[in-house]
């Protein structure tokens, strides 16, 4: 995904932020799952890597907790103003049983909260989970439906019209979370 | 996120990009995975609807378009008009009308005459898709077949693949052998004199017979279906001589093992015709593959056409 013509404003966490935040998630799952049957799934493409970020962080500590992903494009609310935006499909991968599993969802950001809408629904059709919870790396406000995380690594105030964007080393060249302008004509994606 | 213009019609091969058709098979990958699960649905088209209208008899076609909406939670209506009715003009532009009247946002066609797909699509805002008209296209068989070929071959360009029987009354093989041609696949075919078109394509190369086949060294061998209905004693003096020159039997089944070669047919089969009972169990047949990947393909293509009727 190209950033051409976005006019970043402002760093609003560092490569070392992001990985503090991450410790901080990691930490609070270990403390509340404890005892627990947990696995994680990752939302296309960055809450994948934030799920793995977190699993590996567990990992060194003698958790292991299993990670899947999920691609909700077929599940979203918006296909008929997909205009030029033609969705390329992943791979939904959920390689282990979600009957009576804790589930920990990951996404990147969270904002209107349709995405976790469309996640709820694209995750029950893989089996019925003893609990779903979400995790998310930024909690940047402005929801649309009544959908909380139970995990935050940072939570940050925004203008309705701003994007926020969560880059990792494993999906883009510069890692951080930037605060960007809204390029003219465009209205944000929800998140 | 791509670039691609959206498109709101799927009538051919030929006016396809390289890159719509690699979107469309590679999205078509994500949807058979859906079929692993037990609930194999994906609410994306809820509130829609495809409306099945075919002119010519038809059940797998129709049937695969009908499960792939059901999957994307569209809902079907099935059309089918008598083959025997003579289809004027007028009639047709009539159909169309009640099918605007119908609000369809897809509407999938199949009619013995070429190019009807193209002036329904004219005269609709649904997204048009071709299930196959007269001698001229069947895109979605092609999108289908390249997605069987992908599956065993991750690295496809360069293969080879012959297409036996007949060329010349196949829609199958005239769209087919495009696509294979546009992804870099070499295309032969095999058939009687009289069935296979003199100066169309000419990137086939001819062969004579199953010695020149095998001699090619062919990675998969797609069987056509002999249309017994408008054949015998026309272009080839008997189904028993059909057979005989170019069915897949016994011994050419050694041939396909010795090649390590794929089979495919794109259904329904004439057993003892062009193919034996035998070579129906052939272990590396991929017919029922086709099969299954019609229904995720046909998914991929709902998916990526765009009709006027959505609100933006």
């Amino acid at each position: 995904m190209s950033d051409t013509g976005d006019i970043i404003r402002e760093e609003i966490l560092s490569p070392e932020g992001i990985q503090e935040a991450i410790a901080v998630m990691a930490r609070d799952i270990a403390y509340r799952c404890a005892g627990d049957n947990v696995a994680f799934i990752g939302i296309y493409t960055r809450g994948v890597t934030l799920a793995r970020r977190v699993a590996a962080v567990l990992k060194s500590q003698g958790l292991e907790y299993p990670v899947g992903t999920l691609d909700i494009s077929l599940y979203r609310d918006d296909f008929d103003n997909r205009g030029m935006d033609l969705p390329r499909l992943e791979s939904s991968d959920v390689p282990f049983a979600l009957d009576d599993t804790r589930v920990i969802i990951f996404d990147e950001v969270i904002f209107t909260g349709r995405t976790v809408r469309a996640a709820l629904d694209g995750l029950m059709d893989y089996g019925r989970p003893a609990k779903i919870e979400l995790a998310v790396l930024i909690d940047r406000g402005h929801r649309e439906i009544p959908i909380q995380p139970d995990y935050v690594g940072k939570k940050i105030g925004t203008n309705r019209d701003q994007y926020v964007k969560v880059r990792f080393h494993e999906d883009d060249e510069r890692e951080g979370v930037f605060i960007v302008e809204k390029r003219s004509g465009q209205t944000p994606h929800p998140a | 996120m791509s670039e691609l213009n959206p498109r709101k019609d799927l009538l051919d091969i030929e006016s396809l990009d390289l890159e719509e058709i690699e979107y469309v098979l590679e999205n078509a990958v994500p949807f058979k995975q859906l079929f692993q699960r037990s609930v194999k649905k994906v609410p994306t088209l809820r509130g829609k609807t495809v409306l099945n209208l075919f002119y010519e008899p038809s059940t797998r076609t129709s049937s695969s378009f009908e499960v792939a909406a059901n999957r994307m939670s569209a809902d079907v209506t099935n059309f089918t008009i008598s083959s025997s009715s003579v289809v004027k003009g007028e009639s047709l532009l009539d159909t169309i009308e009640t099918l605007q009247a119908m609000r369809s946002d897809y509407i999938v066609i199949r009619h013995q005459a070429a190019g009807v797909p193209g002036i329904v699509a004219k005269h609709t805002g649904a997204s048009v898709i071709n299930a196959g008209d007269g001698y001229h296209a069947h895109p979605t068989q092609a999108l289908l077949d390249a997605m069987t070929i992908r599956e065993v071959y991750p690295e496809y360009k360069g293969r080879k693949v012959v297409i036996v029987g007949d060329v010349l009354h196949s829609r199958v093989a005239r769209s087919t052998s495009t696509l294979l041609n546009k992804l870099g696949i070499e295309v032969a075919v095999l058939g009687p004199g009289s069935l296979i078109p003199e100066g169309r394509h000419e990137f086939m190369t001819r062969l004579r017979s199953w010695d020149e086949v095998f001699d090619w060294k062919p990675d998969a061998v797609y069987l056509l279906r002999v249309q017994m209905e408008r054949q015998e004693g026309q272009f080839f003096p008997s189904i028993a001589e059909y057979h005989k020159m170019y069915g897949m039997n016994s011994q050419r089944l050694v041939r396909m093992r010795e090649l390590g070669a794929y089979l495919m047919h794109p259904g329904p089969v004439n057993r003892g015709v062009e193919i034996t009972d035998e070579a129906m169990r052939y272990e590396r047949s991929l017919i029922s593959t086709q099969v299954e990947n019609g229904i995720a393909v046909r998914m991929a293509v709902l998916h990526w056409l765009k009709p006027e009727t959505d609100k933006d």
